[in-house]
């Protein structure tokens, strides 16, 4: 964060968030990356996210009680996969923040959060189908975009198409 | 050929040219050719454009002078189509459950009187006979049901099975509000009776307050039996596609569909005779100007038993085409605790007008 | 009631508390039947498959299985250029095309960081809130017809014709619009559009009342919708409900106003939200009147914009457009009130290339159809198909 730097009322909010949850994990969470667009910190200390979330959710002071959206994220050049979360208190304290999770790019794993905000048991289950990173604690990880029997992650940035589905050609 | 009671029903019974009973078979060709024909001229045709009406919008008009045409090309279409039968499906109930509903429907046109000198058979319980004989369609609608082996299909027999039978107990009993003011069950009879120089007045719907609940409550119970709106539901397409004829295609599915528009007049032209005096004219003989004489006889009867049949069609459609559909639990709950004990009511009424009042 | 034979699974009670009291009652375990609705099947608006466990017509469980429409927009996006996704939002929701539109380039632009003319954005509000009346009026008609009433649906559709041709004669397409630009529109509006507009809003206007008296307040509509699948307010929430659904359950939450954008602020409209006296709050028919009142809102919205909106004089609406669009290095969430809800866009630009490092989109019937199998446990079949229409899923949404 840029020293003087005139920040917006909401990114000021996300930062005084931000503060609650530094204090409570310390250096399981990173520093907080005050751009205008999307106010974001990285969990570093992946096994705690679970934590990390239940604490957001239910601290008289955060109350993210609303997951607006969780999108899975390649990282190739890190050889990392993630997820974002976009995090709101919806109705009580209405201040915004993102949150980032990362894990290794070929069997990682990232605890679920579904039981969290219900939310993201979709969503990670999309995570899933698409970058094939596993949500331990999942109640129902499947597949939910593709078939089943689909080969592949289809979102990850060196994916090729499997070259027939069930004795289909796929790639047109 | 007079114009006496029956006259010309009885004398087509006796028409036996070299032994055959040609006129037997007339007799019962002429409301076949009747529903036929009234199932397409006003039942598809006919609903089409009434839907349309009440939706702003046209309905058919491509086939021929403003789509009059179009139920002939759909005809077309259903005979040309391939009569499929499902791999999976009870062949035997399959085919036999289209049958058994269309005779079921059509067996009852046998004692509808269509005319002072028209009846089938003039049977002197023809109003116990109609209402015990349309029950066969239940038989039909589960062999079709079942047979088609369809999850869906199966509901649509059940519900419908479950409904039809429901209903037919406040439907009896309403309509034997009309056979105690009558006296008789004999349909000719009752219609007989509510004759007179003034017309509607001689009706059993103006004859006694008391006549409008059980007259509404078979209507509300036909609607039922017959499946139509709000009663939909064996049917219900949003619900279970199509019900008991999900699989059905091509004639089959065309015969399915007649038995409904045969039912649909049958249960009209029964309010009407129990209720609003059957071929009777509703018009009343005023002074000098003798209106009700004027438009009386055999060919005048069949005229307005058919109207007021197609009156009540038109009412069926017109609550078909505005109302939402009933769960399957609140239309029980209608049936068993609205429609029942409300017949019972009116039934007692009814006996006491009929013993205390006139 | 009395308890029943707590050990088996035979018992299975279904009790309301709203007027119409439904309790089944089964002693006897019975063979539960697999009943697979979908895909295609009349009243799952598209091709979603429920998978339900049913007990006679009680359905005891309910799996929802998606993707049958999935035409994987998001790898799309990273291999096409910023103006080429607007199109592929069109499809997404393709009741809805303009609002889609407008939450992509609202995303966008929080990334480029543009100033958009003033008219650009009254005309964005009027297109988006005509597209959101087209598109309840499709969410209640075809809601009729799931409970079985048809003519209102004709009747919906009707009026919904008349607001494609305005948005045919602004765009010059119906449904796949590809109108709002990022930074600017594809056309200004044609020079007579505000005046017939303002004839479509006079004519819409009692169109309403006259929907309210065919359908909503029908006895049996009313039996049918009230206190069914009821939502409370917390759990929808957790479920990330967003629009239509989550007032329904009471929460008075709109981005329009909650997240204000473009020129929302400016404007004076209410969010409706059920106050429990016709409707149990959360319930299916709290859900269709918020639908039904909201379009009274949007009509407001309109007249207000045709008030305030700035003349065509030497107006251009590719002024602001970037000659070259790519953003610089950095992430961003943009969000707008669709008619079903948030739909946001998740956009990360690596500040070099003119397309999207990756690009995801939250959409609200996704998010709204995943309370299904909590909603579905237990009900009777025709509920479901009732719960399934007041959730107002375009699959076209929910599979991308």
């Amino acid at each position: 964060m840029e020293e003087g730097a005139v920040l917006s009322q909401a990114v000021k909010e996300s930062a005084e968030a931000y503060a609650v949850i530094h204090e409570k994990f310390g250096d399981a969470v990173s520093a907080f990356d005050a751009n205008p667009t999307m106010p974001f910190f990285e969990v570093l200390d992946v096994a705690l996210w679970q934590k990390i979330a239940l604490f957001m959710r239910d601290h008289p002071r955060l109350r993210f009680n609303y997951m607006a959206c969780l999108s899975g994220v390649d990282y190739p050049a890190e050889e990392k996969v993630g997820i974002v979360c976009n995090l709101e208190s919806l109705g009580e304290l209405n201040h915004r923040i993102a949150v980032k999770v990362r894990c290794a790019r070929t069997g990682g794993s990232i605890p679920t959060v579904s039981c969290v905000w219900h939310t993201a048991n979709w969503h990670e289950r999309e995570a899933y189908d698409m970058y094939g990173m596993v949500f331990a604690g999942h109640p129902d990880l499947r597949r939910i975009l593709c078939p089943e029997d689909w080969e592949g992650y289809p979102l990850l940035k060196d994916y090729k198409v499997q070259e027939t589905y069930h004795g289909v050609k796929v790639p047109y | 050929m007079g114009s006496s009671i029956n006259a010309w029903s009885d004398w087509m019974t006796g028409f036996n040219p070299m032994g055959i009973p040609l006129g037997l078979i007339i007799l019962a060709a002429i409301p076949l050719v009747f529903i036929a024909v009234y199932a397409l001229t006003y039942g598809v045709y006919g609903e089409r454009k009434i839907s349309a009406f009440m939706q702003d919008r046209l309905g058919p008009m491509e086939v021929g002078y403003w789509g009059i045409l179009q139920t002939l090309a759909d005809i077309l279409k259903l005979i040309q189509k391939e009569d499929v039968v499902p791999t999976s499906a009870d062949k035997f109930l399959f085919v036999i459950g289209p049958g058994i509903l269309f005779v079921g429907s059509f067996l009852a046109f046998a004692v509808l009187p269509f005319s002072p000198a028209f009846i089938g058979a003039n049977l002197n319980v023809g109003l116990f006979y109609a209402i015990g004989i349309v029950s066969i369609e239940v038989v039909g609608i589960l062999a079709a049901g079942w047979g088609s082996n369809n999850k869906w299909s199966l509901y649509g027999a059940v519900r419908s099975v479950a409904q039809i039978v429901s209903y037919e107990i406040p439907a009896a009993i309403a309509l034997l509000c009309g056979a105690m003011m009558a006296g008789t069950l004999d349909m000719q009879k009752i219609t007989m009776l509510q004759s007179g120089d003034f017309g509607f007045a001689h009706f059993y719907l103006f004859q006694s307050p008391i006549a409008w609940l059980p007259f509404l409550i078979y209507f509300i119970a036909s609607l039922a039996e017959v499946n139509r709106a709000p009663f939909d539901i064996p049917e219900a397409e949003s619900e279970l596609v199509a019900g008991y004829f999900t699989e059905y295609s091509g004639m089959k599915f065309a015969v399915i569909f007649l038995a409904e528009y045969g039912s649909m007049f049958m249960v009209s032209a029964i309010i009407s005779i129990v209720f609003l005096g059957g071929w009777n004219s509703p018009l009343p003989n005023i002074g000098g100007l003798a209106l009700n004489t004027w438009t009386s006889g055999p060919s005048w009867g069949a005229f307005w038993i058919i109207m007021k049949g197609f009156f009540f069609i038109f009412v069926q459609m017109w609550l078909r085409w505005t109302l939402p559909r009933l769960r399957v639990d609140q239309l029980m709950y209608l049936c068993w605790k609205v429609l029942t004990p409300f017949a019972f009511v009116s039934f007692v009424l009814t006996a006491i007008w009929v013993i205390y009042v006139p | 009631m009395k308890e029943l034979d707590t050990a088996g699974q035979g018992s299975i009670r279904v009790t309301r508390k709203s007027g119409n009291v439904v309790v089944l009652e089964k002693d006897l375990a019975t063979e539960q039947m697999v009943l697979a609705m979908g895909p295609q099947h009349p009243s799952t608006h598209g091709v979603l498959k429920l998978e339900c466990l049913t007990d006679g017509e009680v359905v005891t469980e309910a799996e929802p299985y998606l993707g049958y429409l999935h035409r994987c927009f998001e790898k799309h996006c990273e291999n096409v250029d910023y103006p080429g996704i607007v199109p592929y939002t069109d499809r997404m929701d393709y009741l809805a095309g303009m609002n889609s539109e407008f939450a992509f380039c609202v995303a966008v632009e929080k990334l480029l960081d543009v100033e958009i003319p003033r008219r650009v954005e009254f005309i964005r509000v009027i297109v988006a809130e005509l597209n959101r009346i087209a598109s309840h009026l499709v969410a209640i008609g075809t809601y009729a017809i799931d409970l079985g009433a048809f003519t209102p649906f004709l009747f919906c559709f009707r009026d919904r014709e008349h607001i494609l041709s305005l948005l045919e004669w602004a765009s010059g397409a119906r449904m796949l619009y590809n109108y709002i630009w990022i930074g600017g529109l594809a056309y200004d509006v044609p020079a007579d559009f505000p005046r017939r507009l303002k004839e479509f809003v006079d004519y819409f206007r009692p169109k309403t009342r006259e929907l309210f008296k065919l359908l909503t307040e029908n006895e049996i509509f009313v039996k049918r919708t009230k206190g069914i699948g009821i939502m409370p307010a917390d759990v929808a929430i957790n479920y990330g409900w967003s629009g239509p659904m989550l007032r329904g359950s009471g929460v008075k939450w709109d981005l329009r106003r909650n997240d204000p954008y473009s020129v929302y602020p400016e404007l004076d409209f209410d969010v409706p939200v059920p106050d429990g006296k016709f409707s149990e709050i959360g319930d299916c028919l709290s859900r269709h009147l918020v639908r039904a009142i909201e379009m009274e809102e949007s009509l407001n919205i309109i007249d207000q914009c045709l008030e305030k909106m700035p003349s065509s004089e030497g107006f251009d609406p590719r002024a602001a457009i970037p000659k070259r669009i790519r953003p610089k290095a950095g992430e961003v969430y943009g969000r707008a009130e669709n008619p079903r809800g948030e739909l946001g866009f998740y956009i990360m630009s690596d500040g070099k290339s003119t397309k999207p490092l990756r690009c995801k989109a939250r959409s609200s019937c996704f998010v709204n159809l995943s309370a299904m199998k909590d909603l579905s446990r237990g009900q009777l079949i025709p509920d479901l198909v009732a719960i399934i229409g007041s959730i107002d899923i375009v699959l076209g949404e929910v599979d991308r």
